[in-house]
């Protein structure tokens, strides 16, 4: 028995492991153990790679030893720093900026690579594919925290020709692998990284805000891709399993949101939503008018309720208003209201971040819905109240066609008898579209910050 | 500061209020006072203190008919009109159709008069429309006085003394008087059928529990201004044979067909008699003369083969308490219409068609009647342009081959990419052949792991996914004993940056999975 079989035996496990914590956080009730499985799972790799590195170092394994001790501790303090000090409606930024660090891990393990083996041709093509996807992880990563935290814009940016631009940037890249190939000089290689540098920063930046998701776990995907391209650079395969796991497991999430919205992957991906050749939505449409109602009003009719459903978007993350929801729904609980949640698959930022909002308020996850499961008992609720939700609650989805949100699986909460509708302003939705849900007759409007507001409905029931 | 005057309903029999000492606070909100005159809520259980606590002063009825807005329930009364100030403005229902000597009077008086009988029927208007809040309760109390004039239980019953049938409900129009009686009646227990000559009123029907009697050539065209209009001879004979069928079957008729306060006849004496000793005919429409032909405006009657009818004309007003509510609320949203600013400034914009259509006289001059609205009561149709069974087979037809082709070009895809990547993989040494395997079958692991994710956890699972895919960490430690300075640098940069995203990664994770709780 040698360190090295020793050492994949660890890093069979670990594999292992990773599976089964994948697995776990499938399911509620296993999600924690799945957590502490991955744990382990790392440690065990990170363990039997420190004692690789230190047999296999070509200085001496004390200095070896002090700069794994140094990284590793930068990266211990930073990282946990950061998973503490991070609110639940930042998540979305925190993941992405992650996503970028493997991006970055993983250019720079490319370049290290390429210097430091033999350069046949299978191992310069498996470093150009690690160092292509390592660099448009890196900056689509960084594009999308930008606009997930508002430091930019997060309308769609529109090039002319933009599809164009995207293959002729994979072109190029393809033409320098040829001359990388040719020629073993580092030249292609830091060309081509320039050129998908670019590549993932336009990618990222011609999506709109509103396909944020998709992005986030796109993303994951990536960044997965290049840990396994990683792993056939240095015929490693812990690092082959543990990325093909990301990477599918990230596109398969990708997937699924994409069939939530009803849109296409592909078009997602290349930013096509938003400015393709959809119909222009009539602006001059007659809706009628909306009525206005007070945070008293809303008390009196959830108190005569007898069946409540809250459908969340994003705007009761950016008010912060789940505490105040949390703190509602159970003193409406106490008085015998039925109360339950209805969450879009695309609410928020990122999949499933509502219900990470709502767990931290310590609402109990099961009575908190997916659309499928509520959506044919709007007909017999009594009151819903749309908390900063737009597009994912608007009935032009169903009836209109020529909307760009047509077809897409909408939360229907306009059966329901009353609907309140919690809002800064009329303005409409990420997707630009006007919502024929304000104007119905049984929809309320209740304008304001739906913190304050929901602190004053809670405090008149 | 703008004034609006409440006063006390002196006509006979006359229980409403035109505003609750509830609406009372809505409209001191929109920065107006209210005087209320004394007792004016007496009748419908509100008195005075209630409507001071709210913040109204109570006054006699001289001042109230002197305030700057007069809101009321019925139309003026004698010299009431006299009691207004010039420039003043009156709201009630003021039935302008009817009374030309009135709105004449209105009109010398300089007194700007708002007819809430006459709001547009267009959704917009929906929210001060007191002809449907009248008629909705007058529906539900029709149900109520025929449970009490019916000598049976309206709900079925299987008792140890046997068992009795539900009570047979047939409800003539489905507006919304006809609409709030099925509901009332459905609650009720009792077996509703309901018939009305717009066809588009079917799907309305159904839901509020009541089957929809169909005449299969009485049906009228979708009406265009939310109204039945008159039928053609052919589809009259045809309704008259329904109306016969039907009455002749049932327990309790409730007639509701009042078009613009003229009430048509559709129940003769000749169905009456065709009608079992005991049953009972509510007739909404007697105060504009009666649907039926027997009915007795503001009476009840027995007919000689036993058939109770009716017909009360102040249904609505025999649940004073909700009614003045829902009443006054309807004042309020027409005061918040009129009110932009909520500054107790009255604003009557002549240009919107729901003010004009309500603005009978103003300021001397005599606007009845106003134009003609165009009403959304009535959806365009899909009708006119719905594709036949023949273009939908065919178009179903051309679908369906459209998929078999894209299914077959996708087989045929998938082929030659399997057979390019096998041949791409057979020229690549064996070493990268077994890392290739693993990777596939990784992938194909990852995809069966994920698909059945539950949605509440995929922001745990990407940030857990993601402190996994740091695992390139493993890469970059084993590079850092490397003796090139540059490739140790580069590897320290890189395992400083993967191992933030495993820590941060795991333990964000950690955080939100622990938040996750069941219901206890």
């Amino acid at each position: 028995m040698t360190l090295t079989s020793l050492a994949q035996a660890v890093y069979v496990l670990a594999a292992l492991l990773f599976v089964l914590s994948l697995a776990g956080l499938s399911r509620q009730e296993s999600a924690r153990r799945g957590n502490t499985l991955g744990m382990i799972g790392m440690v065990l790799a990170l363990a039997a790679t420190i004692a690789l590195s230190l047999d296999a170092s070509e200085r001496p394994a004390s200095a070896t030893a002090a700069l794994i001790g140094v990284v590793l501790l930068v990266g211990a303090v930073v990282g946990t720093w950061q998973a503490r000090r991070v609110e639940m409606t930042q998540m979305p930024e925190l993941i992405a900026i992650l996503h970028s660090f493997v991006g970055l891990a993983a250019v720079l393990v490319g370049y290290n690579s390429f210097l430091t083996e033999a350069p046949d041709a299978v191992h310069l093509v498996e470093v150009f594919l690690g160092v292509l996807i390592g660099a448009v992880t890196f900056t689509g990563s960084v594009v999308a925290y930008l606009k997930l935290s508002a430091r930019i814009a997060s309308a769609p940016l529109t090039l002319p020709g933009r599809n164009w631009m995207n293959l002729g940037a994979l072109v190029a890249s393809a033409g320098l692998l040829w001359w990388f190939i040719a020629s073993h000089s580092v030249v292609p290689l830091i060309l081509m990284t320039v050129v998908a540098l670019a590549l993932g920063w336009h990618l990222v930046a011609s999506i709109g805000g509103g396909d944020m998701p998709v992005v986030v776990s796109m993303l994951n995907s990536y960044s997965g891709w290049a840990a396994a391209a990683a792993g056939f650079m240095l015929s490693n395969d812990l690092l082959i399993v543990t990325g093909a796991l990301v990477g599918s497991s990230g596109a398969i999430l990708s997937y699924i949101m994409c069939r939530a919205m009803n849109r296409s992957f592909i078009s997602v991906i290349l930013g096509g939503f938003g400015t393709s050749e959809g119909t222009v939505v009539a602006g001059d449409h007659d809706y009628g008018e909306h009525r206005e109602v007070s945070a008293v009003d809303v008390a009196d009719m959830l108190r005569d309720a007898r069946r409540v459903v809250v459908t969340p978007g994003y705007g009761m993350a950016v008010a912060k208003a789940q505490y105040p929801v949390a703190e509602l729904v159970a003193k409406l609980r106490a008085r015998g209201v039925e109360v339950r949640f209805g969450v879009h698959p695309v609410a928020g930022r990122l999949p499933g971040h509502m219900n990470v909002l709502l767990a931290e308020a310590k609402v109990p996850y099961d009575i908190v819905l997916e659309m499928d499961e509520i959506n044919d008992d709007f007909g017999d609720t009594d009151v819903v109240l749309v908390i900063g939700a737009n597009d994912t609650v608007n009935p032009a989805a169903l009836d209109d066609p020529g909307s760009p949100i047509a077809g897409m699986p909408v939360l229907e909460v306009w059966h329901a008898k009353q609907v309140v509708v919690f809002k800064r302003s009329m303005a409409t939705g990420y997707a630009g579209v006007q919502n024929p849900l304000f104007f119905r007759e049984n929809t309320s409007m209740l304008f304001g910050d739906a913190k304050e507001q929901t602190e004053k409905i809670a405090q008149a029931v | 500061m703008t004034t609006i005057g409440v006063p006390r309903e002196i006509r006979a029999g006359e229980r409403l209020v035109a505003a609750t000492p509830k609406t009372v606070g809505q409209l001191r909100a929109l920065g107006y006072d209210v005087v209320v005159e004394a007792g004016a809520g007496a009748e419908a259980t509100f008195s005075d203190a209630a409507y001071e606590s709210a913040g109204a002063v109570i006054g006699d009825a001289t001042r109230v008919w002197g305030s700057d807005v007069v809101t009321a329930v019925g139309a003026p009364w004698g010299t009431q009109v006299d009691a207004m100030r010039p420039g003043a403005t009156l709201v009630a229902m003021l039935s302008p159709a009817t009374r030309a000597d009135l709105v004449e009077k209105l009109a010398a008086r300089r007194v700007t008069a708002l007819s809430l009988d006459a709001v547009p029927r267009i959704s917009r208007a929906q929210s001060l429309d007191v002809l449907s809040t009248l008629s909705n309760v007058a529906g539900y109390r029709a149900v109520i006085e025929a449970a009490e004039q019916y000598g049976g239980m309206f709900a079925g019953q299987v008792t140890a003394a046997g068992k009795t049938p539900p009570a047979k409900v047939f409800v003539i129009g489905a507006g919304v008087a006809g609409l709030a009686a099925i509901g009332a009646a459905d609650s009720l227990g009792a077996q509703v059928r309901a018939f009305d000559v717009r066809p588009e009123v079917g799907e309305q029907i159904e839901s509020m529990g009541a089957t929809f009697v169909q005449a299969a050539q009485a049906q009228q065209q979708v009406s265009a201004d939310g109204y039945a209009s008159a039928l053609t001879e052919d589809q009259e004979r045809l309704t008259a044979e329904v109306y016969a069928r039907e009455t002749a079957d049932a327990d309790v008729v409730i007639t509701t067909a009042l078009v613009r306060g003229q009430a048509p006849r559709t129940i003769t004496a000749e169905m009456v008699a065709g009608m079992r000793p005991g049953s009972v005919i509510v007739d909404l429409a007697a105060s504009g003369g009666g649907n039926c032909e027997l009915t007795v405006p503001g009476e009840r009657i027995v007919t000689d083969n036993g058939v109770v009818i009716v017909g009360w004309t102040d249904l609505a007003g025999r649940l004073p308490q909700h009614t003045s509510q829902l009443f006054g609320t309807n004042v309020v949203h027409l005061m918040q219409l009129l009110t932009p600013g909520k500054d107790g400034a009255l604003v009557l914009d002549l240009d919107d068609p729901v003010q004009r259509g309500m603005t009978v006289t103003s300021a001397g001059e005599l606007m009845w009647p106003p134009p003609p609205v165009a009403v959304s009561a009535a959806m365009p149709g899909p009708s006119d342009t719905a594709p036949t069974a023949e273009e939908i087979a065919r178009a179903e037809q051309v679908a369906h081959e459209a998929a078999a082709r894209r299914r077959q070009r996708r087989t045929v895809g998938l082929g030659l990419a399997a057979v390019l990547v096998t041949l791409a993989i057979s020229f690549a040494p064996p070493a990268f052949l077994g890392h290739f395997t693993v990777f596939v079958l990784a992938v194909v692991v990852g995809f069966y792991v994920i698909s059945n994710v539950s949605h509440s956890l995929h922001t745990p699972l990407m940030a857990q996914t993601n402190a996994i895919s740091g695992i390139i960490l493993v890469g970059a430690l084993l590079q850092i004993g490397s003796s090139d300075p540059l490739v140790t640098v580069l590897a320290c940069v890189a395992a400083a940056v993967a191992s933030i995203n495993i820590f941060g990664g795991f333990l964000v994770a950690n955080r939100m999975i622990r938040m996750f709780r069941k219901d206890a």
